[in-house]
């Protein structure tokens, strides 16, 4: 899928450049930010990108209503205040909010299921734009109905906006789990695994064969600590979304400098443990368990 | 022989990959201990302000400034010619590169995301087209005295070499040719042979 033909010309939006964006997002810390002082912040604190967005997660779900595209105006004060990718989202399925966020240069479009929904049965067709598209999965056959419509990215959706990492670890685990079930099939059962997984065929196959996602693979929703940070690192992902934790915290520098570290070194418990002191508050978390079902955003998308 | 990947982040995987193909030890490099045992490094794809902090942060950044000043083989893709250029521009003010090329580079002089593009290219000491996978990526606006400019893309500088420093704009590690990889390699083994 990722060998484009061969021309002498220069040739944008291929799969291999919309991938490779994010192979070079690999070991990186994304935050959410909702203006260009937030986003200094998490530049100055080792942030590999970051995600301009009107309110965070948390604030989404304090005040409901109806959530959209961010104002235009907006994404583009956070492109011009630092150098380091801006990402931002646009609502499942909503196609015109994504061919905005590519005119105005944003560097990914997250089609993402913490705006409310603007289409209950199709998610944007990927392939037809430039700019690369990171999508949610709970799961890998949602990760793959991602791929096979042109995510670039994947991302655990976890519960976002709780500051409770639970979900995304259910994620992550069952993402993983499902990746190493399909390496032990045999070519008959994968027939049968890619209806179970209402996924294309090509692309189970080629999992079965490969062991990963043929694209990179972070974590998102619920991260709110430097430990939290590493425990999904550990879990396997490439890199790690923090979206209301940083900037719903005491000391948000201090604290983004932080989870950064721990992203890099996240399989040392020492430094986990030098940059987890003093960091003042956490995020106040939600119990996922506690949650209405109309409140939970990870259901969203299809 | 011993090559690193500085994995402070980045697409570190793929150059361990491309480099374990070449003949080559390849291993992550993230403390100092770990430099110590390098004859070459690598310094990957990523973002090179979240490198460059976190190499001052983890008290790498003196120890792999200094050897490669005093003669380390260095190989760098997109981020990595950053870091390797004596001055950087578009960068943040308080970004340190570690040099090793007298050079001047400019942070995504191509563009943002939607401009990074494909491309067959030139290489000398390389035969044959190499197809060139450009990212955000940088280009070289000054060279000095004794840099060699090995490829251009429409007159922009994007491959050059100075002495056992060897840096790209592009990324060779995301295509699978292990030309520039090996090209790199020989020039580690013979700086091995001359030390």
């Amino acid at each position: 899928m990722s060998t484009e033909p061969v021309t002498s010309a220069p040739v944008t939006g291929t799969a291999r450049v919309k991938r490779g964006m994010a192979e070079m997002l690999k070991g990186g810390v994304i935050m959410d930010v909702v203006n260009a002082d937030q986003a200094k912040i998490a530049e100055d604190a080792g942030a590999v990108a970051v995600m301009a967005l009107e309110r965070v997660p948390a604030d989404i779900r304090a005040e409901g209503g109806v959530s959209r595209m961010s104002d235009p105006d907006m994404v583009e004060g956070i492109i011009n205040a630092v150098s380091i990718p801006v990402m931002a989202k646009a609502r499942i399925g909503h196609f015109v909010e994504a061919q905005v966020l590519q005119a105005i240069g944003v560097d990914y479009v997250d089609e993402s299921e913490v705006l409310t929904p603007a289409d209950e049965a199709n998610h944007i067709d990927k392939w037809a734009f430039t700019v690369p598209f990171v999508c949610g999965a709970t799961n890998l056959g949602e990760a793959l109905r991602r791929i096979a419509e042109g995510a670039a990215m994947i991302r655990s959706k976890g519960e976002a906006g709780t500051g409770n990492v639970v979900e995304a670890t259910r994620h992550m685990r069952q993402i993983r789990a499902d990746i190493r079930r399909l390496t032990i099939l045999d070519d008959t059962e994968l027939f049968a695994a890619a209806k179970e997984l209402r996924a294309p065929f090509e692309l189970v196959k080629e999992i079965s064969e490969t062991g990963k996602l043929p694209v990179v693979l972070f974590t998102a929703g619920g991260i709110a600590t430097p430990a939290d940070a590493a425990m999904m690192m550990q879990l396997g992902a490439e890199g790690v979304f923090v979206g209301s934790g940083i900037f719903k915290s005491g000391d948000p520098a201090k604290r983004a400098a932080a989870i950064v570290k721990a992203t890099t070194f996240h399989d040392d418990p020492d430094v986990i443990a030098k940059v987890s002191r003093g960091l003042g508050e956490a995020m106040v978390g939600i119990n996922v368990a506690t949650l209405p079902d109309e409140q939970r955003l990870a259901t969203r998308g299809w | 022989m011993i090559i690193g990947v500085l994995a402070l982040q980045g697409d570190v995987r793929e150059h361990l990959a491309a480099l374990a193909e070449c003949d080559v030890i390849a291993r992550p490099v993230r403390r100092p201990a770990e430099l110590d045992d390098v004859d070459a490094i690598v310094i990957p794809g990523g973002e090179s302000t979240t490198m460059s902090k976190l190499l001052v942060d983890f008290e790498l950044f003196e120890p792999l400034h200094k050897r490669i000043a005093e003669g380390l083989p260095a190989f760098g893709s997109c981020a990595g010619m950053i870091m390797l250029a004596d001055e950087v521009l578009d960068g943040r003010p308080d970004q340190r590169s570690l040099g090793g090329i007298d050079m001047t580079v400019r942070r995504n002089a191509f563009g943002r995301q939607v401009d990074s593009f494909e491309k067959e290219i030139e290489l000398s000491g390389v035969d044959g087209p190499v197809h060139a996978v450009f990212i955000r990526a940088p280009w070289v606006e000054r060279v000095g005295e004794g840099v060699t400019v090995i490829g251009e893309v429409d007159g922009r500088i994007v491959a050059v070499r100075q002495r056992n420093v060897l840096a790209t704009a592009f990324h060779p590690e995301l295509t699978g040719d292990l030309r520039v990889h090996r090209l790199f390699v020989d020039m580690a083994r013979a700086q091995q042979t001359e030390g």
